[in-house]
């Protein structure tokens, strides 16, 4: 990447000089869009062949090899359709909402390293940064639900909204434990800390946060077992109930973004991000060879075991009923990661634990 | 004039208009969300003042959650904005009274030898490895922190006067008990009748 954008200096030196930081700027966030667009919509595929999988069925398989031309076959209905908006709508708002949901999806993606030399901005206090956009995606479902002049779509927008604030503390309490273990609110400095071998990556000292960390990210995407929001057995689809064409494509999209974003943050946070586990091992077990070497293919290896387990829950659990979601949010989810942040300060105050050193 | 004059006018241009819309809008979901674009504006020039700590956190706190349960209540009220605006004239010149103190004292606060704006002079600039985040924090937990966490107790009061006062137990109110649930046997809920097979006739 570095090397690409060191072939654009003579080009670039042609520009003055606020200008050459904006279009180096864009060609970094071009990089990172692009690639994640193209993963939502294999994202969308792969969800089909995988409950395909486990439910008995082959799942897509008429649009060219195997199905794999599918999601572009899908994203071409979409695109070819009217956008009915509905009568009574507060239009504006309804246009705008699906783009406030995809907004925060697409712009935490700055200061996410993607591999040891790769971040688009290495900002200092990143994991706040990620905490305070992902928080802003409930904005466009809830607008959604108002704009839409629709009982349903209503309904959805509001078990969302109530959702979202109760395990987003959970969430952010997740992160607490994180950033006192690595010292730091950047998320390149939070990877390092976790250095060594796969047993000082901070799945392990941090076990509970993560588990936590995982299922709150699930509920704040609106995935099943959490997706009352949608919910089509009572509410019909829920917030975008009304929605149609390309404005649904892009809820579509945002969720599925979110759900990617959600994966690489727990990789970054617990399982060490673009770390080897194979790092630390001994030589025999390839503790020093090419393999133990950082780099984006783990990152992405580990993504994609988190995508999976998305998917893997929408195949095999039932939906939570809603208080039981309010209860497991707020009266066990929140309580579990006091207790377990009193632990870290304790293990931290004695020096116990692989950020001692 | 710089660039980053041109993003400080321009965000402060989009600020004041939100606020006005906060005030104007006669719809109450459409002020809300006046609100919540001021919110963010404010916090984009905190970051031009590199206080990225604040900045980040206003949207944290205010943005993503208080604006979000203030919007949920607003969407759930039946607000009659004539009823709200009856009285108008009886209470404009209170209001104009008002308005004008308050202006005053700005006024004065940005003027005052001691306090005013060229008392303090623009803040220094900082090098990329300055963490506002980190200065905070150790302020915060040193020098300030019976302050910090006095407001941390008040703030758990107001938590449990809140609940105290809402939670009320209603008779007739059909409660699960979870762990109840979870600890029920086979036993409890199915009698296993053992009987010989009868002939039908």
């Amino acid at each position: 990447m570095q090397g690409f954008i060191q072939m654009l200096d003579p080009l670039l030196s042609l520009l003055p000089e606020f200008l050459q930081l904006v279009v180096v700027a864009i060609i970094k966030i071009v990089v990172v869009l692009l690639p994640l667009i193209l993963a939502v919509a294999y994202l969308t595929y792969a969800e089909r062949k995988v409950i395909g999988a486990m439910q008995g069925r082959i799942g897509p398989n008429r649009v060219g090899y195997k199905g794999l031309l599918q999601p572009f076959a899908d994203v071409i209905k979409l695109l070819l359709k009217e956008v009915v908006v509905p009568t009574n709508a507060s239009r504006f708002l309804f246009v705008i909402a699906p783009v406030i949901s995809i907004m925060p999806a697409f712009a935490a993606w700055a200061v996410v390293p993607l591999s040891p030399e790769f971040v688009i901005a290495d900002v200092d206090a990143g994991l706040l940064y990620v905490l305070a956009l992902t928080s802003l995606g409930v904005y466009g479902v809830i607008l959604a639900g108002w704009a839409s002049n629709s009982k349903y779509a209503f309904l959805g927008a509001m078990r969302s909204a109530a959702q979202i604030v109760a395990y987003e503390i959970a969430m952010g309490f997740a992160l607490v434990g994180v950033l006192m273990a690595g010292g730091s609110l950047n998320l390149g400095k939070i990877i390092e800390a976790q250095s060594g071998s796969i047993f000082t990556w901070f799945w392990l000292p941090l076990l509970p946060l993560f588990v936590i960390y995982f299922i709150s990210g699930v509920a704040e995407t609106n995935r099943a077992p959490f997706d009352v929001a949608e919910g089509e057995s009572e509410i019909v689809a829920g917030f975008h109930v009304e929605y149609s064409g390309t404005a649904f494509a892009v809820f579509f999209l945002a969720e599925y973004a979110n759900m990617i974003l959600i994966s690489v943050l727990a990789a970054t946070l617990f399982l060490g991000g673009w770390l080897s586990p194979f790092q630390g091992l001994p030589a025999w077990l390839g503790g020093e060879s090419f393999i133990a070497a950082p780099g984006f293919f783990w990152l992405a290896l580990k993504v994609s075991l988190f995508l999976f387990c998305f998917l893997w829950f929408r195949a095999t659990f039932p939906r939570y009923r809603y208080d039981q979601i309010m209860r497991l949010g707020w009266k066990v989810f929140i309580p579990v990661t006091i207790v377990w942040l009193f632990v870290e300060g304790v293990m931290v105050h004695f020096k116990v634990g692989p950020w001692s050193a | 004039m710089t660039f980053e004059q041109l993003l400080f006018y321009s965000f402060a241009a989009v600020l004041i208009a939100a606020a006005i819309g906060v005030i104007t809008s006669r719809n109450p979901v459409h002020s809300v969300l006046f609100l919540v674009l001021a919110f963010f504006n404010s916090a984009v020039l905190w970051m031009l003042l590199e206080a990225e700590f604040l900045a980040i956190v206003l949207v944290l706190v205010y943005v993503g959650a208080v604006m979000v349960l203030f919007l949920f209540v607003v969407m759930m009220l039946d607000i009659n904005v004539a009823r709200a605006r009856e009285g108008f004239t009886r209470y404009a010149p209170l209001g104009a009274l008002v308005t004008i103190v308050v202006a005053v004292e700005i006024a004065y606060v940005a003027r005052a030898r001691q306090l005013g704006v060229q008392f303090f002079g623009p803040p220094e600039r900082r090098s990329v490895e300055y963490s506002n985040t980190e200065e905070i924090g150790k302020v915060l937990y040193t020098e300030h922190v019976y302050a910090f966490e006095i407001a941390a107790v008040i703030l758990l009061v107001a938590i449990v006067a809140a609940i105290s006062l809402t939670m009320r137990k209603r008779p007739n109110l059909k409660v699960q008990d979870i762990g109840k649930q979870v600890a029920t046997r086979r036993g409890d809920r199915v009698r296993i009748v053992k009987m010989k097979s009868e002939s039908p006739d």
